[in-house]
């Protein structure tokens, strides 16, 4: 079973999520994959031994200019425009290319090969009994998408069709939280209650729906704001699997790099809980 | 020889557009005989690589100098590669721009002068 965790708006406690439920349900195999690539944090929480460190890359155009005719197709077809053809010469634009490899196979004259341009890292190791896999894209680059792919398919050649994948995905609503969630069986939208947890709430819903993945909400920070979360989801038939209170306690831990279900041993109950109406919803 | 101006709109009283690669009209005029051709640009749009996109579409139109307000780094390596002077700095309206260029007043610049993605920051849209 694929779990993923989402969000919307950021800092609503994704990886607080993320990281306890995966840790409260250890004595399952579980997969823990971190798909926030921008900034992955999981491992400040899990504290994982890394046994593999692997580079990803994106295929570019290498343009062969005793080959090239200079006809402007490539340029053409680049929906990202990587690449400009101008008069016995052609650019390319690294930086901009989704490694699509459109120009290569629509090449007339064959004189585009595909070079790999590495963009980031995926690390591979283990945190206790818990797999754990995350992506780590190079700074300065914009497009996280074929990371997380590359985490997504590392982890499904690994997995146990019996384990548990747990997945830490990014916030926001773009293309790689599209990819951090799609395929998962059930996903877990976490939120705040306030008028900005709402608004993105209501976005990663959209999302969710367009997907066709079953979700629903946990609060947390649960007692400040106001409680129109509450009902958004009850008006649109949202289950709310649990609440996480407005707690300094809390924050201690979390400062501290310890999980909840770590710091205060009653949460491993309620993740549990939480695990076991996933598994009904997602079935249902 | 032409010359290419961006502009925000599509005849010579037209005021400069300060974006070069998600400009909203590339003007491509004889500067002698102030003949010109007016081409709406697509690029305004695109998520990425309006600057190529623009870069390559001037090149096309065989322009001797670009004239506009700022300039990518990207669209400058396009310009640059093709082998066309780039001004920046440049606003008021198109046909001052030309005559302002007749007379030797613009000096060509050496490298790109804002980020990439400059034309959708709110600066660069003109407020």
């Amino acid at each position: 079973m694929i779990v993923s965790v989402a969000s919307g708006k950021g800092g609503t406690g994704k990886t607080t999520v993320a990281v306890s439920l995966a840790l409260s349900i250890s004595e399952e195999e579980v997969q823990f994959l971190d798909c926030d690539v921008e900034e992955p944090n999981a491992s400040i929480f899990l504290k994982p031994q890394i046994e593999e460190a692997l580079p990803v890359s994106i295929p570019v155009p290498r343009i062969d200019q005793e080959k090239c005719n200079f006809c402007g197709k490539c340029a053409e077809v680049c929906a990202y425009h990587a690449l400009a053809v101008l008069p016995g010469k052609v650019l390319v634009f690294p930086h901009l290319c989704h490694g699509c490899g459109g120009c290569s196979l629509l090449c007339p004259q064959g004189a585009i090969t595909e070079v790999g341009r590495e963009i980031g890292t995926m690390e591979i190791g283990r945190s206790g009994d818990i797999e754990f896999i995350q992506g780590r894209l190079n700074v300065g680059e914009a497009m996280p998408t074929p990371l997380i792919r590359a985490v997504r398919e590392e982890a499904k050649k690994r997995r146990n069709p019996a384990a548990v994948t747990v997945i830490d995905a990014s916030p926001g609503t773009s293309c790689s939280v599209v990819e951090a969630v799609k395929g998962s069986d059930f996903c877990i939208l976490v939120t705040e209650p306030t008028p900005f947890g709402l608004n993105d709430l209501i976005l990663a819903v959209e999302v969710l729906r367009k997907l066709g993945i079953p979700f629903g909400v946990v609060i947390n920070r649960s007692g400040m704001g106001n409680d129109k979360v509450d009902f958004y989801c009850q008006e649109n038939n949202i289950p709310i699997l649990l609440r996480i209170p407005f707690d300094r306690e809390i924050a201690v831990l979390y400062s501290q790099g310890i999980p909840i279900v770590q710091g205060k041993k009653e949460y491993m109950e309620r993740f549990r809980g939480m695990m076991d109406h996933v598994k009904e919803l997602s079935r249902a | 020889m032409k010359i290419g101006i961006t502009a925000r709109g599509n005849n010579l009283d037209s005021e400069v557009d300060p974006r070069f690669g998600r400009c909203e009209y590339f003007i491509i005029v004889d500067p002698d005989t102030l003949e010109f051709e007016v081409i709406e640009n697509f690029s305004m749009e695109a998520a990425s690589g309006a600057g190529v996109q623009s870069g390559q579409l001037v090149a096309t139109k065989g322009v001797e100098a670009v004239l506009t307000g700022n300039i990518g780094p990207n669209a400058f390596q396009v310009l640059q590669a093709a082998g066309i002077k780039v001004i920046t700095g440049v606003s008021g309206k198109v046909e001052e721009a030309i005559e302002k260029y007749k007379r030797g007043e613009f000096k060509p610049v050496e490298s790109s002068n804002v980020d990439s993605k400059f034309g959708i920051s709110e600066k660069g849209m003109g407020g």
